[in-house]
C-alpha cells in the first residue's frame, strides 16, 4: 500500500463511524437496543455514568479485538469466541470497578455483568467488527457505547434532578424551594419513568430528523 | 342566537386559510363549533347526520357531573367547618357551599387552563381540529383529587396526563388509559404523601391549625383498611347513611353516592354511557365482596359486600370512570366482562393488598390495558360461531 491511499486517522468515513451513533444511527433511541440498563442504571447520574463508561470500553475492544480475530476465526464458532472475548472484557472491568469505585460498584450490583448480555455489543461486532479493520472496528465501538451512553446520561439527569434534587448526589434544588411547597417526584425514581423518558427523548429526536420517521 | 351566529361570521373569513388571523384557525375553529353545531354537509356515503356531535355528549357528561361537583364544594365546607369545630357554621348549607365553592374553582381552573391549553397549542402545530375530550377531562380530574392537593401539582399531572397519556397516542379518542385517572395515578405515584393517608383530605388539615382535639381526618376506607388488621370493623365516625349521602372525608366528587345517581341517570337516560358497564362493575364489587364473606378470613373480609359499593370512588369510577367511550371495551359482551372485573380487582385490592386502601383507580386502569385484548377474543369466537353455524346450513 503506497503512502498515498492510506486513509488519514480521523477521515470522514471515520469520523461518521464515531460520530454518527451519537444521534443518527444511536442505539437506543434509534435501534432500541440496550433498553434494560438504561432503564435499571439510571436513577442517579454517578451510577448511570459509570455504566456508560464501561460499556463504551467494552464495545470498543470487543470490536478491536474480534477485528483482529476475525480472519482466523471459523464463522461457525465466531459466537462463542465473541462470547469469550465480551466475559474477558466485563469480568476486567467488573474487578477494575469493585477496586476503585466499590460504592458505585455495589449500586449497579448485577447490572456490569449484564453488560455480557447487552445487545448493543454483539450487535456491533457482528454487524460491523467481523467485516471491518481494526481501526475502524474500535471507532464503532467508541460511537456506540458513547451513544448508549449519552442517552443514560440523559436520562439519568432529569431523574436524579426531579426525582431527589441531587445531581451526583450533591443537592441542586434550593431548600426554599422546599419550603415554597416544591416536592421530589417519586415517579422518577421508578423504572418506568425511565422508560417514558427514553420515550419522550425519542420523540424530541425523530421530530427533529425528520428522516428517521417510519412512514 | 342570531346576534351572536352574526357575530362569529363577521370574524370567520379573517381565520380562514390566507386570512389575517389563518394560523390561528384550529383555535377559532374549536370556539364556533363549541357555540354552534357545525354546518358542514357529507358529499359522500351515508347522509344522516345526528346533531348530537362529539362536543354535545361531552356537554351531557359535564352536566352530569354537576351535582357531584356541587355536593363535593358543599361537603369541603362542612368537613372544614366541623374539624375546626364551628358547629354553627358547619349547619349553614350555604355557607359550606360557599366556603368549599372558593377552594375547589381554583382546581377547576387550574384543570381547564393547563389541559385545554396544551390541547390548543398541539391543534395548532398539527393543524387539526381542537379536541373536545378535555372538556370531560378537566372537570373529572379536580373531583378526584383531595381538596388540599397544591395547585403547581395538578398543573404537573394535567400536563402529563394531556402528553403523554392523549397527545402521544393522537389525541382524543386515540389513547389507551383514562387521561383523568392517569392524571391521578401520577400524583398517587409521584408525590404519595399528598394524596394518600389521613391528613390531606379535609381543607388545611395538612398544614396544621386550629383543629378539634383527636379529629383524624381519616376517610372511611383508611380507617377501615388499618383497622382490619386489629380484627375490628372501625369506619371511623361514619354511618353507612353518612357513606350514601357522602358527609365524609374523601376527594372531592366521589363521596356522594345519591349525587353521583343523579349523574348516572342523566347519562343513561340520554344513552351517552353503556349501562353495560355500570351495572357489570356494580355487580363484580358485589360479587367479590360477597365471595370474601364467604372465605371470612378477617374483619374486613367478613363487611357486608354492599358497603364496598358505597365507600370510596367506587360509585364514582363506575359511572364516570370506567364508562369511558374510549378506554372501555367496545363490544357488548366485553363492557359486559371488563366491567364486571374492574369491581372484582377494585375490591381485591382494597381488602388484600393493605398498601392501597382504594383499588379503584388501579382497577380502572388495569382494564383500559386488556380491554383491547379482550375485545379481540370476543370479535374472534362470534367470527367462530358464526363460521360454524355457515358450516352446519351448508351440510
Amino acid at each position: 500500500m503506497s503512502k498515498k491511499d492510506k486513509e488519514p486517522l480521523f477521515s470522514a468515513k471515520n469520523r461518521k463511524l464515531l460520530l454518527g451513533p451519537l444521534s443518527a444511527s444511536n442505539p437506543v433511541v434509534v435501534q432500541i437496543l440496550g433498553i434494560c440498563s438504561a432503564l435499571a442504571v439510571t436513577a442517579k447520574l454517578q451510577p448511570a455514568f459509570v455504566m456508560a463508561i464501561s460499556v463504551t470500553v467494552v464495545t470498543a475492544f470487543s470490536n478491536l479485538i474480534m477485528s483482529l480475530l476475525r480472519n482466523s476465526i471459523p464463522s461457525r464458532i465466531r459466537i462463542i469466541v465473541q462470547l469469550v472475548v465480551i466475559a474477558f472484557l466485563v469480568i476486567l472491568v467488573d474487578q477494575v470497578l469493585k477496586a476503585y469505585v466499590y460504592d458505585v460498584s455495589k449500586q449497579l450490583s448485577v447490572f456490569v455483568g449484564l453488560i455480557i448480555t447487552n445487545c448493543i455489543i454483539m450487535g456491533r461486532v457482528e454487524a460491523f467488527a467481523l467485516g471491518n479493520k481494526p481501526w475502524p472496528a474500535f471507532l464503532d465501538g467508541v460511537g456506540n457505547g458513547a451513544g448508549y451512553g449519552l442517552i443514560l446520561i440523559i436520562v439519568a439527569i432529569f431523574r436524579e434532578l426531579l426525582g431527589a434534587g441531587t445531581l451526583w448526589g450533591y443537592q441542586v434544588i434550593p431548600a426554599s424551594f422546599y419550603d415554597a411547597g416544591y416536592s421530589n417526584n417519586g415517579l422518577m425514581l421508578l423504572p418506568p419513568m425511565a422508560l417514558i423518558i427514553v420515550g419522550i427523548i425519542i420523540w424530541v429526536h425523530r421530530s427533529w430528523k425528520k428522516d428517521l420517521q417510519e412512514k | 342566537m342570531e346576534k351572536l351566529r352574526n357575530i362569529v361570521d363577521k370574524f370567520k373569513p379573517q381565520f380562514e386559510k390566507g386570512g389575517r388571523f389563518g394560523w390561528l384557525h384550529s383555535t377559532f375553529d374549536g370556539f364556533e363549533t363549541f357555540l354552534f353545531v357545525p354546518n358542514t354537509v357529507t358529499k359522500s356515503g351515508a347522509h344522516i347526520r345526528d346533531v348530537n356531535d362529539t362536543k354535545r355528549v361531552m356537554i351531557v357528561v359535564v352536566l352530569a357531573l354537576i351535582p357531584a361537583l356541587l355536593f363535593g364544594m358543599y361537603n369541603t365546607g362542612l368537613q372544614h367547618f366541623r374539624a375546626i369545630g364551628e358547629l354553627t357554621q358547619a349547619e349553614s348549607i350555604l355557607g359550606c357551599w360557599w366556603y368549599g365553592f372558593w377552594r375547589v374553582l381554583p382546581l377547576i381552573l387550574v384543570s381547564y387552563i393547563v389541559g385545554l391549553g396544551i390541547e390548543f397549542i398541539f391543534a395548532q402545530i398539527r393543524g387539526h381540529e381542537i379536541n373536545e375530550g378535555y372538556l370531560v377531562s378537566g372537570m373529572l380530574i379536580p373531583l378526584i383529587m383531595p381538596i388540599d392537593i397544591p395547585l403547581w401539582m395538578l398543573a404537573v399531572a394535567v400536563a402529563f396526563a394531556v402528553i403523554i397519556g392523549k397527545e402521544v397516542f393522537g389525541g382524543t379518542g386515540m389513547n389507551i388509559f383514562n387521561p383523568a385517572l392517569l392524571a391521578r395515578a401520577f400524583i398517587f405515584f409521584a408525590y404519595t404523601p399528598f394524596i394518600s393517608g389521613e391528613t390531606v383530605w379535609v381543607r388545611g388539615f395538612s398544614k396544621g391549625g386550629p383543629f378539634v382535639d383527636g379529629f383524624s381526618g381519616a376517610t372511611p376506607l383508611t380507617s377501615l383498611s388499618e383497622s382490619a388488621s386489629s380484627g375490628t370493623l372501625d369506619f371511623g365516625d361514619y354511618s353507612l347513611w353518612d357513606m350514601i349521602v357522602g358527609t365524609i372525608p374523601g376527594s372531592i366528587g366521589e363521596t356522594s353516592v345519591i349525587a353521583i345517581l343523579i349523574g348516572a341517570i342523566i347519562l343513561l337516560w340520554t344513552g351517552v354511557a353503556s349501562w353495560r358497564i355500570m351495572v357489570s362493575v356494580f355487580a363484580g364489587g358485589l360479587v367479590m365482596g360477597l365471595i370474601f364473606n364467604l372465605i371470612g378470613g378477617n374483619a374486613y373480609m367478613d363487611m357486608p359486600a354492599y358497603y364496598h359499593l358505597v365507600m370510596g370512588g367506587f360509585a364514582f369510577g363506575a359511572v364516570f370512570m370506567a364508562t369511558d367511550p374510549v378506554t372501555a371495551s367496545q363490544t357488548n359482551v366485553g363492557k359486559f366482562i371488563c366491567g364486571f372485573l374492574i369491581g372484582v380487582i377494585a375490591v381485591l385490592i382494597r381488602v388484600v393488598n393493605p398498601g392501597y386502601p382504594e383499588g379503584m383507580m388501579l382497577s380502572i386502569l388495569f382494564m383500559n390495558a386488556l380491554a383491547p385484548l379482550v375485545d379481540h377474543y370476543v370479535v374472534a369466537a362470534n367470527v367462530r360461531r358464526r363460521n360454524k353455524r355457515l358450516k352446519t346450513v351448508k351440510a
